[in-house]
């Protein structure tokens, strides 16, 4: 027991330490999430498994902003819940700082869950109703009194208010007397609560209005620069996604399909899903409607039930062959873009990665 | 082949002894009468579509745009709805003064309208064919078999795989872009001459959005229908629209053909919008964002709506309402179907 206890706390000290230079502060490893399908009532037996997150691998560095885009379904916020540890990993691990957080409980994970906090989709149903906006956002220190004494807390909470860009004197008022932009400040304000280094933001301006969507992208680029946090960004609009992130990953039926930096991704995408996905997008610009190629994808996703063989963008690839049935494409560097310093050396989960111009170069 | 094939060989008389727009909405009002007051939801709306033409209607949530929808189409909850004064010309008839009876016949078979969420706009108890059998059953007085037969037809004119084996599935068995093709289908149902799409793809995905908004340009085509299309997205609007009104508080702000909106817009909250897109260039830079928040309908600011929110905001902007008045050029020649409700719309595109 005391030696387990020993463990713990020399894994607490790993975490509060400073991330090494150099060194990303999350790295992903194979992630896996499987949820069972189950038959019969009494005698439950496992007939299948939804493959949500299928071996998913990625860094983030800090300070950074990795954006993960894919159509509904993919399992982009599996992924997400995976990194909080809400849901526990089927296999893989995520090492935040080093440790392994996949296999971590009790202190050691609590000074984990400290330093990676998660903004929500959508701000109506993510605050209680019931709770002042004082007693949301000063509700992380209930869990760590370490960060915030409990005489200093009213004082914190309405510097918080302050950082976000809301009056500090509405520390009294309830939820539903903010309006839709407000109310996303104040779930940015409680992930902000504990002083963590990684934010995890799932959607976190799609339920906003336009207007007020610029607003909320504005504060979160200011607290990043303000607080030196890294953030994973999920989100399936394109252009934001584009405008926030340093790098970004394209995920497709629980995998990884392409990943690299901004530029890579939208100019020089290599994977016929990213090519699609880019194409599809509307751009605003009616000049543009005219000469603009579009790739349109038919069907739809497939179950992530019952996945296709081999790759599972064949389905709907119009440059699928005999491989991509047989053989799971791996994500790397293709092989032709190999050793090359030019922007399509970037890894791309496809058998016949090549590089195809969609997005109009203005 | 089948029935459908043969309506369509003959084609409706369209337009009948009617000339000028298909639809015209005049100076429409609309309030909700609530416990803490009149909530002036749209406040004299003027537009009007023609057959074949695509206007989109542009505006954040709160500025009236479905509400106007709705008045059309003669869905309003009312109370506490209340319409004081407007005309709606179908063809040149006013709607609000005709009887239920006869606005029953024009919605559904004239005007259709196809609703943003599809998953709660279909009734998860039936199954599809039945749904899409009914216009049939109750407008035309057709027998269940014959509307069956009618309803896999559309079901094949929307592109859903299977249409003949995926008839008696209910709702939850199709996914958000099939079932959003369901929706198009029983809009297009009785072949109407204007239908009327709210934020029809907000729900999907974009590949799947561009399917459906394909599918949508390609049977507007085919029927010479007009098209009212309500959204938020300005990438949407700048790929279908043939020409654009933006809302703001239950008012139009600017009206413009598409290519020139995003050209030059005449109004601040149009270039507002604009500008607050993420562009290439801007990057790592802020966004521009239009600052404060879209007004409470119970309490419109005096003067112009958009005046606390307004960089070129002035002293007359919070006394005088501005009337939607014609864009010119610099030298005073016509810009056709320009309009701006503006105090400083000179300003705003030639400054």
């Amino acid at each position: 027991m005391a030696d387990l206890s020993n463990n713990d706390e020399a894994v607490a000290a790993a975490i509060e330490a400073p991330v090494a230079a150099g060194e990303p502060i999350l790295q992903v490893r194979n992630l896996q999430k499987h949820f069972p399908l189950t038959q019969g009532i009494l005698f439950k037996k496992q007939v299948g498994a939804v493959k949500a997150v299928d071996g998913v691998s990625f860094d983030l560095f800090q300070g950074e902003t990795l954006g993960i885009v894919g159509e509904s379904g993919c399992g982009k916020s599996t992924v997400a819940k995976l990194l909080m540890n809400l849901e526990r990993a089927t296999a893989g691990e995520v090492f935040y700082k080093g440790q392994d957080i996949t296999k971590l409980s009790g202190r050691a994970l609590k000074a984990v869950r400290r330093n990676i906090q998660m903004v929500f989709q959508d701000p109506y149903t993510s605050l209680n109703p019931r709770m002042t906006v004082g007693d949301i956002i000063g509700e992380p220190f209930d869990i760590h009194p370490e960060v915030a004494p409990k005489g200093d807390r009213r004082r914190k909470v309405q510097e918080l208010l302050d950082v976000v860009g809301l009056n500090p004197e509405y520390i009294n008022r309830y939820p539903h007397q903010f309006s839709g932009g407000q109310r996303q400040r104040i779930g940015i304000a409680r992930g902000l609560a504990l002083n963590p280094e990684i934010i995890i933001c799932d959607e976190p301006v799609s339920a906003l209005d336009v207007s007020v969507q610029a607003q909320v992208i504005n504060l979160m680029g200011k607290l990043q620069d303000e607080f030196n946090l890294s953030y994973i960004f999920i989100a399936h609009d394109l252009s934001i996604v584009r405008h926030i992130s340093d790098r970004v990953g394209v995920m497709y039926l629980g995998k990884m399909a392409e990943i690299g930096t901004d530029e890579q991704i939208y100019e020089h995408p290599t994977h016929p899903y990213t090519q699609a996905l880019l194409s599809a997008v509307p751009v605003p610009d009616p000049e543009a409607r005219a000469h603009r190629e579009r790739i349109i994808l038919t069907g739809d996703v497939p179950s992530p039930a019952n996945p296709p063989s081999g790759c599972s963008f064949r389905t709907r690839c119009w440059k699928a062959q005999e491989k991509c049935s047989q053989e799971v494409p791996v994500l790397a560097i293709p092989q032709r873009f190999q050793g090359q310093d030019i922007p399509a050396a970037h890894s791309s989960a496809c058998h016949f990665a090549e590089e195809k111009q969609v997005v109009p170069v203005s | 082949m089948s029935i459908i094939d043969k309506t369509a060989a003959v084609p409706a008389p369209r337009g009948g002894d009617h000339t000028g727009p298909l639809l015209e909405v005049k100076d429409l009002h609309v309030e909700f009468h609530t416990r803490d007051g009149v909530a002036k939801a749209v406040n004299g709306v003027n537009y009007s579509v023609n057959a074949g033409e695509t206007l989109a209607v542009l505006g954040e949530s709160g500025s009236g745009k479905s509400v106007t929808a709705q008045a059309i189409m003669g869905i309003l909850d009312m109370p506490p709805g209340k319409i004081p004064q407007g005309e709606i010309l179908f063809r040149g008839e006013d709607m609000l003064k005709m009887s239920e009876e006869e606005r029953r016949k024009i919605r559904g078979r004239k005007i259709a309208m196809i609703f943003q969420d599809a998953l709660s706009s279909l009734n998860p108890v039936l199954n599809v064919g039945y749904q899409l059998g009914e216009m049939f059953r109750v407008h035309h007085g057709m027998s269940k078999k014959d509307a069956k037969v009618k309803a896999i037809e559309l079901m094949d004119k929307v592109k859903i795989p299977a249409a003949k084996a995926r008839v008696d599935d209910y709702p939850h068995q199709f996914s958000g872009g099939m079932r959003q093709r369901i929706m198009i289908a029983m809009a297009l149902a009785l072949e109407p001459d204007l239908i009327i799409a709210d934020e029809p793809t907000t729900a999907l995905d974009v590949t799947v959005q561009a399917q459906v908004m394909d599918l949508l340009a390609e049977l507007q085509q085919e029927y010479n229908m007009g098209l009212i299309l309500i959204t938020h997205d300005l990438g949407v609007v700048a790929d279908v629209a043939d020409k654009i009104a933006v809302m703001y508080a239950g008012r139009i702000v600017e009206q413009a053909p598409v290519h020139e909106l995003y050209k030059r817009p005449a109004h601040p909250y149009t270039r507002g919008l604009l500008d607050s897109i993420p562009r290439l260039d801007q990057k790592g830079q802020e966004l521009y964002a239009i600052k404060g928040l879209p007004p409470n309908l119970l309490k419109v600011p005096t003067g112009c709506a958009f005046n606390p929110r307004c960089p070129k905001a002035d002293d007359i902007c919070r006394t005088e309402i501005p009337a939607l008045v014609p864009v010119t050029e610099q030298d005073g020649a016509d810009l056709p179907g320009r309009k701006s409700a503006c105090h400083f719309w000179k300003e705003t595109i030639h400054g």
